[in-house]
């Protein structure tokens, strides 16, 4: 807010559009440099800022903002299968569909607050997973999900535009540069761009948002609701607003995802899908700017790696280990690694909440504080 | 003019009458004090005009308009303000956005989207929150997150936020409990300007006689749930019934 | 008349189910002020206890029959149980009974698993904001559901009643209706009988021990309680252990009724938050109450006739949902729930 948080902001946000952009380059050594993986970064990291903008300023932990990012995603594969491949309307449908979800939702839920709103979001999101599974089936195509078949109507595709999602014919799923450097190969990738420029707006958005007066209202509600409403502030359009547009930012990104992989299951919208996201947020840091994309970076990649290692893989990583040791740390490692991906992602839970309640970025912060401190102590006894 | 009217309020919390049938008038400008023997009232009869409390009969008005049934905020953009007794500040936000925000909602009304405006851009609020903060003494600490002020500082700042609003009707409950004398010489020099120089009508709960006789303009007494006196602040010392209530009620 | 009456019964052991795992999240609740996400785990568990007495109790001696031998001439391997060749019939009888006695087995775990829990994590998060509490209990619902995963893979595991149990009870006769109008199964009768004990016990418990005295006081005003100077910690720590208890042997005689898979205890608990939430925030008969009467409704709702009569109205599939349209119409009508007291609810 000073001039010098002012130019704070300009470079942290001018570090964040490098990182975006180099986002191929800089990934490739650690093998995560390939178009799904890198566009679920940019989509997930989407979906985190927005919930950040709920829980990290007001405070209200929802339990069920992945029903938006469902809501989204069957928005967009409707748009895909009624008017073309074209990925504009179906973003526009997307985020409309889910504003409009959120309003309905956050209006009742937020008229309770704490443990009460946590609950009721949950309830929200199952009855709405519910409804994406079995009762709706016309709609979501329940079990089987949402998919694009040849007799769909699609009134506008032209006869010449591409049969995948595409922007007025550039194909989300190109590759259209793969540069090799130090035995790494980086993949450039149409689909990265597209939801990288979508990052890029939501970041500076949220950034906006949390330098603005409302986003000084959201901060002070989270702190002490009341003492706002004796303040002359009237904060239940505060949380609604706040609640609604993180919804918004769901259903973008479940249309990105839509749009990078035409296809709507209920399973994005089921209660884990939803502490995910609560996870990518407290890892990053809860109310910091950059904490939730680096959280949901940190997820998404470690789910990527993780769920790829079984056995063979760990006896070749362990086979340094004399006989018999390296099948005893196979056996011990082999329950949180494949399929145990979620063991290891609820410790994770755990272990931030109890020793890292700041998330990744709060404990940087506070060890650069020490780092400091111990600095000026030693000046100052000089 | 009357600008607080305050009559026929009932108020019990179970078994105890916590408030017996009050009346109470107000005058526009100057500093009506509520004084009284612990448990008297005073506090419930604050909460009844923020809307904390809804009395169970009788009316309180404000410049003719209802206040019983309105939400809190509605009545603090009716021009009421209320400091509390304690701090009730946003402890992780910074003295000036302490201070700020109160300024915005006197500004901009209970409610107003707008997310991409920036809080920098905020020139004239920002410096009338200044303007405040450094009439009460708190100019060095703007960019101090609220949490880390001292105790004192912290009931400063609370007042702060209720001055920056420009209330018509400031209600202030025990401003100068537990501060040192020379910070309550401070304050009651800060108030007593504050009152002269824009016009702001003050009620005050006070324990401190010292506060009440050198700040207030009239002087309520309240007594087991009644208003048992209310003149000036002469008339009051010598009032049997006052003194009783205060000697009488020890006995 | 008696497709109501039907209906009715066959919402109890749901609700049973509900009331018992929303008492135990009460009772932790008023007294700790701790939102449990990882209770449902905790039924869970308890189911699991029944499964694994079940193994274990089928534990077999694998031995080669020369008599016996298969269609292709192959001497047969035959499995007997250790407990039938030890015992005889009363082994069988024992193996026969796995599911009651494993409430045996299940009270000592789930009161360690509960002292466990209360000490070790939740104590310390008395005072961390509740979304902290939350999520750590969130987390600890993932791992345990993971770990029951890892051992007993993802596929429900079938856990059968006692063969007494097996087979209906005709209620209808009794009441007068045609044969078989009204059959319900035993072990459904049976499960409803216990449920209603287990509450019985629960309430007798809190309203006639001292202990029960003081935990209701600090239901009622935590503070003050905390004041008196009575060791609060400790009873803290038994009534976590308690509602543990509770819901794992509601989980344990569940198993019958519906097999156990790793993730029932999720699907039940948000469920049971519904019942909270409907039967009022902090409110023990509250709880108990809307438990089954939500267990009824959902009972109702997948009745054939509703069902066409919902239909009709363009709402498909009703039973999936009816339960989220009642908790939030009445979260607006009555924001404190049906039996919640003032205040609870209206922050």
């Amino acid at each position: 807010m000073t001039s010098a948080s002012k130019t704070n902001d300009t470079a942290l946000f001018l570090f964040f559009i490098f990182m975006v952009i180099a986002g191929p380059i800089l990934l490739a050594p650690i093998g995560a440099s390939y178009p799904d993986l890198l566009q679920k970064f940019a989509i997930f990291g989407i979906f985190a800022i927005g919930f950040n903008i709920l829980f990290g300023l007001t405070g209200y932990l929802s339990f069920g903002h992945a029903a938006f990012l469902g809501v989204g995603s069957y928005a967009a594969v409707w748009m895909f299968k009624l008017l073309s491949y074209n990925v504009l309307p179906a973003l526009v449908l997307s985020v409309v569909v889910a504003g409009l979800f959120s309003v309905v939702i956050g209006y009742i839920s937020l008229r309770r607050s704490g443990i009460y709103f946590s609950i009721l979001t949950l309830a929200f999101a199952q009855m709405m997973f519910n409804i994406a599974y079995s009762v709706a089936t016309p709609i979501t195509n329940g079990e089987t999900g949402l998919q694009i078949y040849n007799d769909d109507p699609q009134w506008l595709q032209g006869a010449d535009s591409p049969l995948t999602t595409n922007l007025f014919g550039l194909k989300m799923n190109d590759v259209f540069w793969r540069p090799e450097y130090l035995g790494f190969e980086a993949q450039f990738n149409v689909g990265y761009y597209f939801c990288a420029i979508f990052l890029i707006i939501a970041f500076y958005v949220a950034l906006r948002i949390n330098r603005s007066p409302f986003g000084m209202m959201l901060r002070a509600i989270k702190t002490n609701q009341n003492r706002l409403n004796y303040t002359g502030i009237s904060t239940r359009p505060y949380t609604l607003a706040a609640f609604v547009i993180s919804g918004m930012y769901a259903g973008l990104a479940g249309g990105l995802w839509a749009c990078m992989d035409p296809l709507a299951g209920a399973e994005r919208m089921q209660w884990t899908a939803s502490g995910e996201v609560v996870l990518m947020t407290i890892l990053g840091g809860a109310g910091t700017m950059l904490g939730p994309v680096l959280g949901a970076g940190f997820i998404k990649y470690f789910e990527a790696i993780f769920s790829k290692i079984n056995d063979q893989v760990l006896h070749s990583v362990f086979s340094f280990m004399p006989e018999g040791a390296d099948n005893f740390i196979v056996a011990i490692v082999h329950p949180f690694v494949g399929k145990g991906w979620h063991l290891t992602l609820g410790l994770l839970f755990m272990v931030i909440v109890i020793f890292l309640p700041g998330g990744l970025i709060g404990g940087l912060t506070r060890l650069g504080r020490l780092f400091r401190r111990g600095q000026s102590d030693s000046a100052g006894r000089r | 003019m009357k600008i607080l009217e305050v009559r026929g309020v009932n108020k019990r919390f179970g078994g105890l009458q916590a408030l017996n049938d009050v009346n109470l008038s107000v005058e526009d400008g100057g500093v009506h004090a509520i004084i009284g023997p612990n448990g008297a009232g005073k506090s419930t009869l604050l909460n009844c005009f923020v809307g904390r409390l809804t009395p169970d009969s009788g009316s309180v008005t404000f410049n003719g308009q209802s206040l019983l049934g309105i939400k809190p905020h509605e009545i603090n953009q009716a021009g009421v303000s209320r400091v509390f007794q304690t701090p009730e500040i946003f402890t992780d936000l910074t003295v000036l956005e302490n201070v700020m925000i109160p300024a915005l909602a006197h500004r901009d009304g209970a409610f107003r989207l707008n997310p991409m405006r920036r809080l920098r851009d905020e020139g004239i609020i920002r410096q009338k929150a200044i303007d405040v903060l450094e009439d009460i003494g708190l100019e060095e600490s703007l960019d101090m997150v609220a949490a880390s002020m001292y105790r004192g500082d912290k009931r400063r700042l609370e007042m702060a936020m209720g001055l920056v609003q420009d209330p018509k009707l400031l209600l202030l409950d025990e401003p100068t409990a537990g501060m040192s004398r020379a910070d309550t010489n401070n304050t009651i020099d800060v108030l007593r300007h504050i009152s002269d120089t824009r016009g702001i009508t003050m009620v005050i709960i006070e324990h401190d006689m010292h506060v009440v006789f050198s700040l207030a303009d009239r002087i309520s007494v309240l007594a087991q749930g009644g208003v048992i006196a209310e003149d000036v602040p002469g008339n009051i010392k010598g009032n049997p019934k006052v003194q009783e209530a205060y000697l009488g009620g020890a006995h | 008349m008696d497709a109501v009456l039907l209906q009715i019964l066959n919402g109890l052991d749901k609700g049973s189910a509900y009331a018992l795992i929303a008492l135990g999240l009460t009772l932790i609740f008023g007294t700790l002020g701790v939102v449990n996400f990882a209770h449902g785990a905790l039924f869970m568990i308890g189911a699991f206890c029944a499964v694994t007495l079940n193994k274990v109790f089928a534990l077999s001696s694998v031995a080669i029959d020369p008599v016996k031998t298969d269609f292709l001439g192959n001497p047969l391997k035959v499995k007997t149980p250790y407990l039938e060749k030890w015992f005889g019939d009363f082994g069988s009888l024992l193996m026969d009974w796995s599911v009651p006695l494993a409430i045996l087995v299940s009270i000592p775990v789930m009161l360690l698993i509960g002292f466990v829990m209360e000490r070790g994590l939740i104590r310390h998060f008395y005072k961390r904001p509740h979304a902290d509490q939350i999520l750590v209990t969130f987390g600890l619902a993932i791992v345990l559901q993971e770990i029951v995963k890892a051992f007993y893979g993802a596929n429900p595991i079938q856990t059968p009643a006692p063969a007494a149990f097996v087979g209906t009870l005709d209620i209808g006769v009794m009441l007068g209706f045609a044969q078989n109008a009204i059959s319900y199964p035993y072990w459904r009768l049976v499960y409803f009988c216990f449920a209603c004990l287990v509450i019985f016990c629960v309430f007798a418990f809190l309203q006639f021990t001292t202990f029960g005295m003081v935990v209701r006081a600090g239901m009622a005003d935590r503070e003050t309680v905390g004041l008196l100077g009575i060791n609060i910690n400790k009873k803290f720590t038994i009534m976590f252990g308690l509602a543990a208890c509770v819901a794992g042997m509601a989980g344990v005689m569940y198993t019958p009724i519906n097999s156990p898979n790793y993730h029932m205890g999720m699907d039940f608990l948000v469920l049971s938050f519904v019942v909270v939430v409907v039967g009022g925030m902090g409110s023990l008969p509250g709880a108990v109450l809307a438990g089954f009467l939500l267990g009824i409704l959902e009972s109702f709702a997948s009745m054939n006739e509703v069902k066409q009569f919902f239909e009709s109205i363009y709402l498909p599939s009703i039973d999936q949902v009816i339960i989220y349209l009642v908790a939030v119409i009445v979260l607006l009508v009555r924001p404190r729930g049906l039996m919640g007291r003032k205040g609870v609810m209206e922050e």
